[in-house]
C-alpha cells in the first residue's frame, strides 16, 4: 500500500463545478464513434432538433404582420408550465440534465449559437449531415388561429434558411408546411423549395386535417415535380380526447407519438395517395418502428375484406408501406431482438430506413443503436446510417472535417 | 486489481461526484449520505456517462391495502443514480438497474484509510 499512498491524486473532473458542454456531455459518444470507425462512411441524422424558442425574439423580426410580431415578442413561442399538459416534462424532472443546463452552455459569438450547438453534438456522435427540426413549433398545427400558423411558419422558415441553413452545408431541414392552409403550403414550397439546405417539407402530425383532402393536391404535385420528400413529424398530442386520459408522460409519449403517424399513414394509403402521386416520397418521422408491422397487418387484413373502401389500391397496403421511408428513433430495443429483426425485414430496412437521433431530446438514439445490430451486414448498416438518406434527399456526401482528418491520418500511418 | 488513491477524505463534498480515470476506466466516485460509492461512468443502455447525472430518491406510487392510490412519494432510503442521457436509473447501493436487475453499473470497491480514499480497480 505504500506505493499507492505515495502516489499523487489523479486528475479529475468535479461535476459540482464543471460547466455544461455538449462535447463533454457526449464524450462517450465520441469514443463509440472512434471505436466503430465512423470516419470511414457518411452518417446522416434525419431527425434532430434545436430549440427555436430560444431565438423567439430573432424569429419575431421575420413576422410581417405587426400584431402577430408583437404577440410573439411578448409571449415567446414555447410551451409553459405544469398546467399546460406534459409539454415541459421531456426533461424528466431534471433527470435528463442537458435540458436545464443547455442554456448555460458557452458558445462563441459567431456563428449563430444553434450552429455551434448542432456542430458539437454532430461531431461527438460522428454525424456528418443533420436534418434539423424545431421543438415547440411541432405543436403549432393545433393552434386555432390559422393565420398565426401561416405567419409564424413563414417567419421560422425564413429565419432558418437565412440564419442557419445558409451558413453551414452540413445542416439541412425539411421546412414547416402550414397544413391548416393548403394554399399557404403551396406558396411555402414555391418560396423555399430551391433554398440552400432545404431537402423537403414537413407536416406536423398533431393536427385535425385529413391528408386526403383535395385541397392538398397542388401541394403534393408541387413536391412530386420537385422530387422533394414529404415528411410527417409526429408528436405527443395530449389534446386528443382518448389520449387526454394519459396521466403519465410515459403513456402519452408511448402511444401519442405512434398514434398520430398511424392515423395519417393509414389515411394516406387507403385513400390511394401513393397511386395519385406515385413519385411523391413520404417519410414517417419519430414514431419508432414497432407500430409499422401492426398497421401493415391490420390494413392488409381489412383491405382483403373491404376492397371497395380502397379501390385505388393495386396492391396490399403493406406493399405501399414498404415503399415508404421511416426514421429509426426511438427504436424499441428492450428484450425484443426477434421482433426488431422481423420489423426490419417487413419494412425493407436496408433500403427504406433512415437513422435519426432526435438529439437533444430525452429519448435520443446514437448511431451505435444501428451499427451494433447483430442481424445487419455492413452494407445495410451504412445504408441506414447514411446511404439511404443520401439517395432519398440527393445529398452531396459531405464528411465532417474531423472525420476527413482521421482518414488522412490513417492513410499516412498505413504501411507502404 | 490495485488500490488507487483518489482523494483525501472530505475533498468530495457530500452529494457530489468526481470523475477519475483509473486504468482504462472512467469511474464516478460518489459521496452520498456520508458514504463513498464508485461505479464505472458508462451506462449499459447506450453508453451514457451515468455517474455525471443527478442522484435522486426513487419514486413510488403510494397504494394502500384496499388498492387505493394516494399519490406519488419519494423513497428517501433508496437513492438512484440517474444517467443524464436518457434517465436510466440505478440503485446507488449496488448499481443494479431499477427496472431490470440484470442491467448494472460496474461497481468498484472504495476503501477509506488514514484519511484517504482509494478505489480498487
Amino acid at each position: 500500500m505504500s506505493n499507492a499512498e505515495a502516489a499523487p491524486i489523479p486528475d479529475f473532473r468535479d461535476m459540482a463545478t464543471e460547466r455544461f458542454d455538449t462535447s463533454m456531455h457526449l464524450a462517450n459518444a465520441a469514443r463509440q464513434a472512434d471505436e466503430r470507425g465512423y470516419e470511414d462512411f457518411l452518417i446522416v441524422d434525419v431527425d434532430s432538433h434545436h430549440y427555436e424558442n430560444e431565438a423567439s425574439a430573432e424569429i419575431a423580426e421575420f413576422i410581417d404582420n405587426p400584431i402577430l410580431r408583437h404577440e410573439v415578442k411578448y409571449q415567446g413561442i414555447s410551451r409553459k408550465g405544469i398546467t399546460t399538459g406534459f409539454g415541459q416534462y421531456q426533461e424528466l424532472g431534471g433527470r435528463v440534465t442537458r435540458y436545464p443546463l443547455r442554456k448555460s452552455e458557452h458558445v462563441p459569438e459567431t456563428p449563430h449559437r444553434d450552429i455551434t450547438l448542432m456542430r458539437r453534438w454532430m461531431d461527438a456522435m460522428g454525424v456528418d449531415i443533420a436534418c434539423m427540426f424545431p421543438t415547440p413549433l411541432l405543436n403549432l398545427g393545433l393552434v386555432p388561429r390559422v393565420d398565426l400558423e401561416v405567419e409564424l411558419a413563414d417567419a421560422y422558415n425564413r429565419w432558418l434558411c437565412e440564419t442557419i441553413l445558409q451558413e453551414d452545408s452540413r445542416l439541412k431541414s425539411m421546412l414547416y408546411l402550414p397544413f391548416n392552409d393548403p394554399e399557404a403550403c403551396l406558396k411555402t414550397i414555391e418560396k423555399y423549395g430551391d433554398h440552400k439546405g432545404v431537402i423537403g417539407f414537413m407536416v406536423t402530425s398533431t393536427r385535425y386535417r385529413g391528408v386526403y383532402d383535395n385541397a392538398y393536391a397542388k401541394t403534393y404535385r408541387a413536391l412530386e415535380e420537385r422530387n422533394l420528400p414529404l415528411g410527417f413529424h409526429t408528436g405527443l398530442g395530449g389534446q386528443e380526447p382518448g389520449l387526454s386520459t394519459c396521466n403519465r408522460f410515459l403513456t402519452l409519449h408511448a402511444l401519442g407519438f405512434a398514434w398520430h403517424n398511424m392515423l395519417h399513414l393509414s389515411n394516406w394509403v387507403i385513400n390511394g395517395l401513393p397511386e395519385r402521386f406515385p413519385k411523391l416520397k413520404t417519410l414517417w418521422i419519430e414514431a419508432g418502428l414497432a407500430w409499422i408491422p401492426f398497421v401493415m397487418q391490420r390494413l392488409d387484413n381489412e383491405y382483403m375484406m373491404r376492397p371497395s373502401d380502397a379501390p385505388l389500391l393495386k396492391k396490399k397496403p403493406s406493399d405501399y408501406m414498404r415503399d415508404m421511408f421511416y426514421t429509426s428513433q426511438p427504436m424499441e430495443m428492450v428484450n425484443n431482438s426477434k421482433a426488431l429483426e422481423l420489423t426490419f425485414e417487413m419494412i425493407d430496412a436496408p433500403n427504406q430506413l433512415l437513422y435519426s437521433s432526435d438529439y437533444p431530446h430525452w429519448d435520443m438514439d446514437l448511431p451505435s443503436t444501428i451499427y451494433d445490430l447483430p442481424f445487419l451486414d455492413q452494407a445495410a448498416k451504412r445504408n441506414i446510417l447514411g446511404g439511404n438518406a443520401q439517395r432519398l434527399f440527393n445529398l452531396e456526401p459531405i464528411l465532417a472535417e474531423h472525420k476527413l482528418a482521421k482518414q488522412a491520418a490513417k492513410r499516412q500511418a498505413a504501411p507502404g | 486489481m490495485q488500490e488507487v488513491l483518489i482523494c483525501k477524505h472530505g475533498d468530495i463534498e457530500d452529494g457530489t461526484v468526481r470523475i477519475v480515470r483509473v486504468n482504462e476506466y472512467d469511474i464516478g466516485i460518489i459521496r452520498q449520505g456520508g458514504r463513498y460509492y464508485a461505479y464505472r461512468n458508462r451506462c449499459p443502455h447506450q453508453g451514457g456517462p451515468a455517474c455525471e447525472g443527478v442522484r435522486m430518491p426513487g419514486v413510488y406510487d403510494d397504494i394502500d391495502e384496499n388498492g387505493l392510490f394516494h399519490g406519488q412519494k419519494f423513497d428517501e432510503d433508496d437513492i438512484h443514480i440517474v444517467c443524464p442521457w436518457h434517465g436510466y436509473e440505478f440503485h446507488l447501493s449496488d448499481g443494479t438497474n431499477v427496472c431490470d436487475p440484470k442491467l448494472r453499473l460496474r461497481k468498484f470497491d472504495v476503501i477509506e484509510r488514514d484519511g484517504n480514499v482509494y478505489v480498487s480497480a
